[in-house]
């Protein structure tokens, strides 16, 4: 028996109004540029084309827990030869940021989410590379949150406003 | 504005190839341009990542970094594609949505800052380009080079083109006429504008993707003699240099383009932060 999947019109709508360039979304015609362009779904079964047309029928659960939402490297390859003028890099950022809410995310990006609320910052920072720096003439610490307690509480506080430390610990903002 | 710039930093490049950004220091004091300290800067914030995790927070650090330039009364110059993606399009839209804008320094607010929209954001590349030109960029070549560079311009350099109006974004010049300011050959490659595979938070989360994407791009550079790689961007250096240790076969030296003007300008070999790569550069 084929699977009949509900589709969810509000879902659709969110999309549209989920934030810039969301309300291109019903302009694709499913020409297929896109995918025919993307250097991600030349090695992998990431379709862009086929999200979207998933987004525009509110097909939800075929969206927002797969992994193939999360094989675009966000190039814009596609946005440049779209030829309805579809955001579809901003498109796949509000699909993320849904599906995040939805509390799809890999440990590895969690992972990522804690650093930028521990250190300020997506990269490690160590004594090692310190070293180097001063070897070369810099200063151990650049002029920036790493170097800055004051300014690392400014920015983590940022985070704690907008509810991203809640985020990262799956709870919903 | 006036011709300084603030320097953005971001993290790569301090904490991982910090010859990138004693290069840049190096590179624009001889060319005579006052790069003013941003103090308390922080991530730029990472748009693969961040971006794709949360738009509220990523707008809203942005922002926060906007201002630093903005009270400072300059422009904001990154040396990196990631940063200049994420700022250029956070103030694009803090710029065209009123709304945002306002809601951004509800938070900002809170922190004791504000952001009133005026600041632009550069790319280092663009500034050399247009602001500086080549006659004086050409006037500082010392040790002229005769490379055969493969420019990889990464994505968010050029693209969105619509918003960032710099080149063409399927037959960008920029970069080839800048790495040709130093008597080095950028010669033509098969997928010469493809992305890397870093970004999107692929490499973090699906390293293998990443890799195979990289693994293509050194093919076809190698396929026609690519003797360096020269980026913009210190995310798209660290998936060139570091990946060459996964892929066996592949030892091309890679050089963010401010390196390359040390190189040419006559730094000190030592100044350049070359001895960070994996992939040692013996030429």
């Amino acid at each position: 028996m084929a699977k009949v999947v509900e589709p969810d019109p509000e879902f659709t709508k969110k999309v549209i109004n989920g934030g810039p360039g969301g309300d291109t979304l019903m302009a694709c015609y499913q020409c297929g540029t896109c995918t025919a362009s993307c250097p991600s779904g030349r090695l992998t079964a990431f379709r862009t084309r086929q999200i979207i047309r998933r987004a525009q029928l509110g097909l939800k659960d075929e969206v927002l827990p797969t992994e193939e939402l999360w094989l675009c490297t966000t190039c814009y390859q596609c946005v440049e030869r779209c030829p309805r003028e579809v955001e579809i890099t901003d498109i796949i950022f509000i699909l993320r940021n849904m599906g995040v809410q939805a509390g799809y995310m890999s440990e590895q990006h969690k992972k990522i989410g804690e650093s930028m609320l521990k250190i300020g910052s997506t990269v490690p920072f160590g004594d090692d590379m310190k070293e180097l720096r001063k070897k070369m003439g810099l200063p151990a610490a650049p002029p920036t949150t790493a170097g800055d307690p004051k300014a690392q509480e400014s920015f983590r506080k940022v985070m704690e406003i907008t509810g991203f430390d809640k985020l990262m610990k799956g709870g919903k903002k | 504005m006036s011709g300084k710039y603030a320097l953005f930093l971001g993290c790569v490049a301090p904490y991982r190839y910090p010859g990138i950004e004693k290069s840049t220091r190096e590179v624009f004091k001889h060319l005579g341009v006052e790069l003013v300290e941003l103090e308390g800067a922080g991530c730029c914030p990472a748009p693969g990542v961040i971006r794709s995790f949360d738009q509220t927070t990523w707008l809203a650090l942005g922002a926060r970094n906007l201002a630093l330039a903005e009270k400072k009364g300059v422009d904001l110059m990154t040396i990196c594609n990631g940063c200049f993606g994420s700022l250029f399009e956070a103030n694009h839209v803090l710029q065209h949505h009123p709304e945002k804008l306002k809601e951004v320094n509800e938070v900002l607010a809170k922190v004791g800052m504000k952001y009133n929209g005026t600041v632009k954001v550069r790319h280092f590349a663009e500034v050399l380009y247009k602001d500086i030109g080549m006659e004086k960029i050409k006037a500082q070549v010392k040790n002229p080079l005769s490379y055969n560079v493969a420019v990889h311009y990464g994505c968010h350099f050029i693209k969105p083109s619509r918003v960032k109006h710099l080149d063409d974004p399927e037959r960008p010049r920029i970069l080839d006429e800048l790495v040709e300011a130093t008597g080095a050959k950028s010669i033509n490659y098969k997928d010469k504008i493809m992305c890397c595979g870093a970004g999107g938070g692929v490499r973090s989360r699906n390293s293998s993707t990443a890799l195979k994407m990289t693994e293509e791009k050194l093919k076809n550079i190698k396929k026609v003699n690519g003797q360096l790689i020269l980026d913009v961007c210190p995310f798209c250096h660290l998936q060139y240099d570091r990946s060459q240790k996964d892929l066996p076969g592949y030892n091309i030296p890679v050089v963010h383009l401010s390196q390359l003007y040390g190189m040419a300008f006559g730094l000190p070999r030592n100044e350049l932060g070359l001895e960070a790569h994996e992939v040692k550069f013996n030429l």
